[in-house]
C-alpha cells in the first residue's frame, strides 16, 4: 500500500506511540482488504464506548492511546452504558459507574466530543454527500451512506479510533464508487405506513441480504425516522451498510450489480411484524432506539401531555436533540408525565438485564434483536402503543 | 515444514498449537481472564489459549472481539501467536493492540494440531 512521507512519518512512530499503533491497525486492515492507499476522511463516529462491552481490556486501550493521541478531525462518540448525569436514578450500581466514567475521561483526553449519540447526523455531526468518513455504529453507516451519500465501511471501535488519531482510513469497500452499487432489489409490494413498518422491514431484508446492498422499489415515501430505524434495521439483522430506494435516496439511480429479486408482500410484512414479538406483561417500555429526532420528542410531548406514567419508561435521545426538545417547551410535558430520558445512552448498550427487568416494549426491531441476546423477552409495538402500555396500571 | 505467508503483526515466538478447523469468535467465545475457550460447540472448548501458537481459518462475530484478545494479552494468557488462512478485522486489530504476531495467508490444514510450531515475520515453521 502505498503511504506518503507524512503517513510513513507517523508509521515510524514520529508523532508518539498512539499515533503508530493507529496507522499500524489502519495499513494492516489497508493490506487485508487491499486498499491501495489512505483517504483523509472529515469525521469519525466513535463506537465502543459501553463498559458493559469493552471491560477493563477497552479501558486499559483507551487509557494508553490517550497518554499521547489525540484526534485530527472531528471525532463524536457513540452512546455510553448510562446517563453521565443521572446514571443513580437509573439504577446502574456505582462501581459500573466509576468504570464508565473512566471511559469517557478517557475519549475526553484524546480529544474526543462526548456527544454520546447513535444520531450524530441529528446532533451536529453531518456530512456531506460525497465525503469520505469513518463511522462506527452500524444505523449510522447505514444511514450515512444510504441517506446522505458520505462514504464509509462499518467500522469498529479500534479502527474508527484509528482513523480519528490519523485523519484517515484505507481506501477500500464503500470508499469506491464501484462498491456502492445494488446487490439485490427488493420490490416491496405494500404499503409501509410507519416506521414500525419499516424497521420491521429491514429486520426481515436485513437477514436475506446479509452484508449485500439492497434497492428497495416500490416505496414512494420515508420520513426521517422511517430511515433512521430502516438503516438500524438492516444493519443489526444482517451486516447491511448501504442501501437504496428508488427514487429517495441520492444514489438510487446506480445500476444493479446482480438481477437477484426478491419481492416483500403485505404478508412478508405481517411476519415480520409478528416474529419481533414475544409474549407476557412489558415491565419495561423504551423508545429511541435509535436516539429519538425532534419530532419524535414532539409526538411523545403530545401523547403524554397530562396523563401519568407507571412503568419505567426509557425515551433515548441525545444531550442536543434534548436541549432543541427543551427550547421548543416539548421536555417538560415528557418529564411531569414522569417518563425519562434516558440521554448518553439506551436500553441496548445499558445493562438493562442488570436491573430487573424481564419483559420490554419497544417499536425498534434493533433494540428487539439486542434485548433478546441479553436474555430478555421483548414486545413490539408503535411508539402510541408504548405511550398507552407505559401509562397502564402496573 | 516451512510456510511463508504475509504478517499482519511482526514478531516471533514459538508454541504447541492450538487448531481450530472452524472460525473463532473472541467476544463470548474466550474467556478474556483465563484464555480457556468457552464457545459452544467449538471442537477447542475448555481449553486454554495461553502460550499456545492458536490456529483456525479466521475470526468472526462482534467487533469487540479485538478487545477481548488485548485483555487476554494483559492477563498474560494470550496466545503466543495467531496463524490464520485469512485474518480480518476483528482478529488483525487485535493482534496489533495486543503485539501478538500474527500470519495469515498460509495453508492451515497442513499444521497438525500438538505439533510444535515456530512463527517468525512472515514464516511458520512446524
Amino acid at each position: 500500500m502505498f503511504l506518503s512521507g507524512e503517513e510513513e512519518k507517523m508509521l515510524a512512530g514520529e508523532d508518539g506511540h498512539a499515533t503508530r499503533k493507529a496507522m499500524q491497525i489502519l495499513v494492516a486492515l489497508g493490506e487485508i482488504y487491499g486498499a491501495e492507499k489512505l483517504v483523509k476522511v472529515s469525521s469519525v463516529q466513535v463506537s465502543g464506548v459501553s463498559y458493559k462491552n469493552l471491560g477493563d481490556a477497552g479501558l486499559e486501550f483507551l487509557d494508553e492511546l490517550a497518554a499521547d493521541g489525540r484526534a485530527r478531525v472531528r471525532t463524536t462518540l457513540n452512546p455510553a452504558g448510562m446517563s453521565l448525569t443521572d446514571w443513580k436514578s437509573q439504577g446502574i450500581p456505582p462501581s459500573f459507574a466509576e468504570k464508565q466514567l473512566r471511559v469517557i475521561d478517557a475519549y475526553r483526553r484524546l480529544g474526543v466530543e462526548i456527544s454520546c449519540t447513535c444520531t450524530p447526523y441529528l446532533a451536529g455531526n453531518e456530512p456531506e454527500f460525497g465525503q469520505h468518513i469513518a463511522w462506527g455504529e452500524s444505523s449510522a453507516v447505514a444511514y450515512s451512506n444510504s441517506v446522505i451519500g458520505a462514504r464509509t465501511n462499518r467500522e469498529g471501535g479500534p479502527s474508527a479510533l484509528a482513523a480519528s488519531l490519523t485523519g484517515r482510513t484505507p481506501l477500500y469497500g464503500l470508499h469506491l464508487e464501484e462498491n456502492r452499487a445494488p446487490t439485490l432489489t427488493v420490490d416491496v409490494g405494500t404499503a409501509l405506513g410507519t416506521p414500525e413498518d419499516f424497521t420491521a422491514m429491514g429486520y426481515a431484508v436485513g437477514k436475506t441480504a446479509t452484508d449485500g446492498i439492497p434497492l428497495f422499489r416500490g416505496i414512494r415515501r420515508a420520513g426521517l425516522e422511517d430511515l433512521k430505524t430502516l438503516s438500524a434495521a438492516l444493519a443489526s439483522a444482517g451486516g447491511v451498510a448501504m442501501f437504496h430506494i428508488d427514487g429517495l435516496t441520492p444514489e438510487s439511480k446506480t445500476k444493479p450489480v446482480s438481477l437477484e429479486l426478491v419481492e416483500f408482500t403485505s404478508k412478508d410484512l405481517e411476519e415480520a411484524r409478528a416474529s419481533l414479538d414475544d409474549d407476557g406483561t412489558p415491565d419495561f417500555v423504551s423508545v429511541g432506539c435509535p436516539h429519538c429526532s425532534l419530532t419524535e420528542l414532539a409526538t411523545l410531548a403530545r401523547l403524554l401531555r397530562g396523563v401519568e406514567v407507571k412503568k419505567e419508561f426509557w425515551i433515548c435521545s441525545s444531550r442536543e436533540v434534548k436541549r432543541q426538545s427543551d427550547e421548543a417547551g416539548y421536555s417538560r410535558w415528557i418529564e411531569e408525565s414522569g417518563a425519562k430520558f434516558a440521554l448518553d445512552t439506551c436500553m441496548v448498550v445499558a445493562p438493562v438485564e442488570e436491573l430487573g427487568h424481564r419483559v420490554v416494549a419497544t417499536n425498534s426491531a434493533k433494540a428487539c434483536h439486542y434485548l433478546r441476546n441479553a436474555g430478555l423477552r421483548v414486545r413490539f409495538m408503535s411508539l402510541e402503543d408504548c405511550v398507552a402500555e407505559a401509562t397502564r396500571e402496573r | 515444514m516451512k510456510l511463508t505467508g504475509r504478517a499482519i503483526y511482526e514478531g516471533r515466538a514459538e508454541g504447541i498449537a492450538l487448531v481450530s478447523s472452524t472460525p473463532m469468535s473472541f467476544y463470548g467465545g474466550v474467556n478474556p481472564d483465563t484464555g480457556e475457550i468457552v464457545e459452544r460447540d467449538n471442537e477447542l472448548k475448555g481449553q486454554s489459549v495461553k502460550g499456545k501458537v492458536l490456529v483456525f481459518p479466521h475470526g468472526k462475530g462482534s467487533t469487540v472481539g479485538s478487545y477481548v484478545l488485548y485483555r487476554l494479552a494483559k492477563n498474560g494468557v494470550a496466545p503466543a501467536a495467531i496463524v490464520n488462512a485469512k485474518c480480518e478485522t476483528i482478529v488483525a486489530v487485535g493482534a496489533i493492540i495486543s503485539e501478538i504476531p500474527c500470519v495469515d495467508m498460509v495453508d492451515v490444514s497442513r499444521i497438525a494440531p500438538n505439533s510444535r510450531v515456530r512463527v517468525e515475520g512472515t514464516t511458520v515453521e512446524f
